[in-house]
């Protein structure tokens, strides 16, 4: 009996204790915010200054808005505007704060087959695409960037639900698994610029067309409703909010960059 | 070929610099392993021994079923205890979602079913063996369990095992119930999971190396400390 004992002290010595830190709040963020890397950049600083234990969790956003709608955390920070105004406007969030923003762009491989690079806007480029039927990696996964690809086809006169799937893939993943597969695949991907930037398996993939208005892409920050949910933490959530929004964070965000391109720009407005 | 090259040098790295955060990790998904482990041995192998003393009218069901649930879909056993856990659902209040103690709940599910009905088919074949001298021996019915568990306590140990390989590598259930959280709920194969998203294929599968090397030291360890493969004990 004497081994297994020994085994067994092994195992228990394993079982330790199992602690949170004091001061945490748990947020979600989208996929391409915490792709970007300027989670690794806030983060630190955020315990530095505000000693908060902010605990992401990195989804799309519309689990995002799920998840607050839930209560399951106590902030989002999202880029959906239609949804996250209904989000707030139902009782879920107490309002919108917005933080920075930056803008999407439409990648594809370098060589360009449908001719993407010379189109006057980004419904044309769809347009191109669609024509060309070159193979188009979605997200396909309900997130902020989803939403806004599926309204630029419709902006192209094209039914998304609709697309041929010959050429038109749902991977039904974050923004990092959908371009690696328009890596494999060779194909055209619309993401957003910074987690493009931050990507590292590019492959014979380019930024092929970029700087249509429509392409803006608006980061906000949402408290989740006390009122709704009184266990979340709403001391630190509105701590958080005014650190993102304040000085330090904004020329934090506006100075990280990546290869010389900066990945957001800051925009909150003081109150 | 290059990312396989460069996945080893990585792991090399990593293992070599003792990366504080690698250390990190690679212990949180040890301690919620070996804990869901030892929980699902405890429950599982007098549950399987149990089955194999105990006759009863829906015995040969919950034999079967019991052997269903070993192919269990971790990412649905994620998605219940998600509902089940969610602030929105019945055990909210408790506040155990996005914690290690869920992930720990998850892997509980999916690994007693494999260690029930790995036990169950080994005490089996030795109740067969027993069953007139525990019988006539008028022993009674917690005595025949333990007797079973303890003389066959070597394919007991591989029914272990396979819970244990099964629940290190496993990440639908706990991506999704853990959250993948910094130091909080990440683990390796949660982390591997991540750096695929961020294209590093490299960093992913030095990752992925050094959760097999645990896994291989792990089953090591245990057989060397046993003495299964020395002659003479058993």
């Amino acid at each position: 009996m004497t081994k297994f004992s020994a085994i067994f002290a092994v195992v228990i010595s394993l079982f330790l204790p199992v602690v949170a830190a004091a001061d945490d709040m748990r947020m979600a963020v989208t996929t391409s915010f915490h792709n970007s890397g300027l989670a690794d950049v806030l983060l630190p600083e955020i315990k530095k200054d505000l000693g908060l234990d902010v605990h992401l969790l990195v989804v799309g956003t519309g689990q995002a808005l799920r998840l607050g709608r839930a209560g399951d955390v106590d902030a989002i920070l999202v880029h959906s505007r239609k949804a996250e105004e209904e989000f707030v406007e139902k009782g879920f969030g107490t309002h919108r704060r917005e933080i920075m923003y930056n803008d999407f762009v439409v990648i594809g491989p370098s060589a360009d087959p449908a001719g993407v690079g010379g189109a006057k806007s980004a419904a044309a480029a769809f347009q191109k695409i669609a024509a060309a039927k070159t193979a188009f990696a979605s997200r396909g996964d309900d997130s902020g960037t989803h939403r806004k690809e599926r309204s630029l086809w419709n902006a192209a006169g094209l039914d998304d639900a609709g697309l041929d799937t010959g050429w038109y893939r749902a991977s039904g993943s974050g923004m990092g698994a959908t371009l690696n597969m328009a890596s494999a695949l060779n194909a055209y991907v619309f993401a957003d610029r910074a987690s493009w930037l931050n990507f590292g398996n590019k492959g014979e993939l380019a930024l092929l067309f970029a700087g249509d208005p429509v392409l803006f892409n608006q980061y906000a920050y949402i408290q989740v409703s006390p009122t709704r949910h009184p266990h979340v933490k709403k001391e630190q959530a509105a701590k958080l909010e005014e650190w993102l929004a304040g000085e330090r964070a904004q020329q934090l965000i506006g100075g990280s960059e990546i290869a010389g391109e900066t990945l957001f720009t800051p925009n909150a407005q003081p109150r | 070929m290059d990312s396989l090259l460069a996945g080893l040098w990585a792991a090399i790295e990593l293992v070599v610099t003792l990366d504080p955060d690698l250390v990190e990790i690679t212990l949180r998904s040890l301690q919620v392993t070996v804990t869901a482990v030892v929980i699902a041995a405890f429950i599982g192998l007098p549950l399987g021994a149990w089955l194999t003393l105990t006759r009863f009218r829906l015995r040969r069901v919950t034999v079967a079923v019991l052997n269903a649930l070993m192919g269990l879909p971790p990412v649905v056993v994620g998605l219940v205890l998600y509902v089940l856990l969610s602030r929105a659902g019945p055990f909210g209040v408790l506040d155990l979602l996005f914690t290690p103690t869920a992930m720990v709940i998850a892997q509980i599910v999916i690994v007693t079913p494999i260690v029930a009905s790995l036990c169950h088919q080994a005490t089996r074949e030795l109740w067969f063996l027993y069953h007139d001298l525990l019988i006539s021996m008028n022993t009674t019915k917690w005595q025949r369990i333990r007797t079973l568990l303890w003389d066959g306590r070597r394919a007991l140990l591989t029914a272990v095992l396979t819970g244990f390989g099964r629940a290190i590598g496993e990440v639908g259930a706990i991506m999704i119930v853990g959250g993948n959280i910094d130091h909080v709920t990440r683990v390796l194969t949660t982390a591997i999971a991540l750096e695929v998203g961020k294209g590093d294929f490299a960093l992913a599968l030095g990752l992925g190396l050094v959760l097999i090397a645990l896994a291989v030291l792990i089953n090591l360890a245990i057989h060397s400390l046993s003495r299964t493969e020395k002659e003479g004990t058993w």
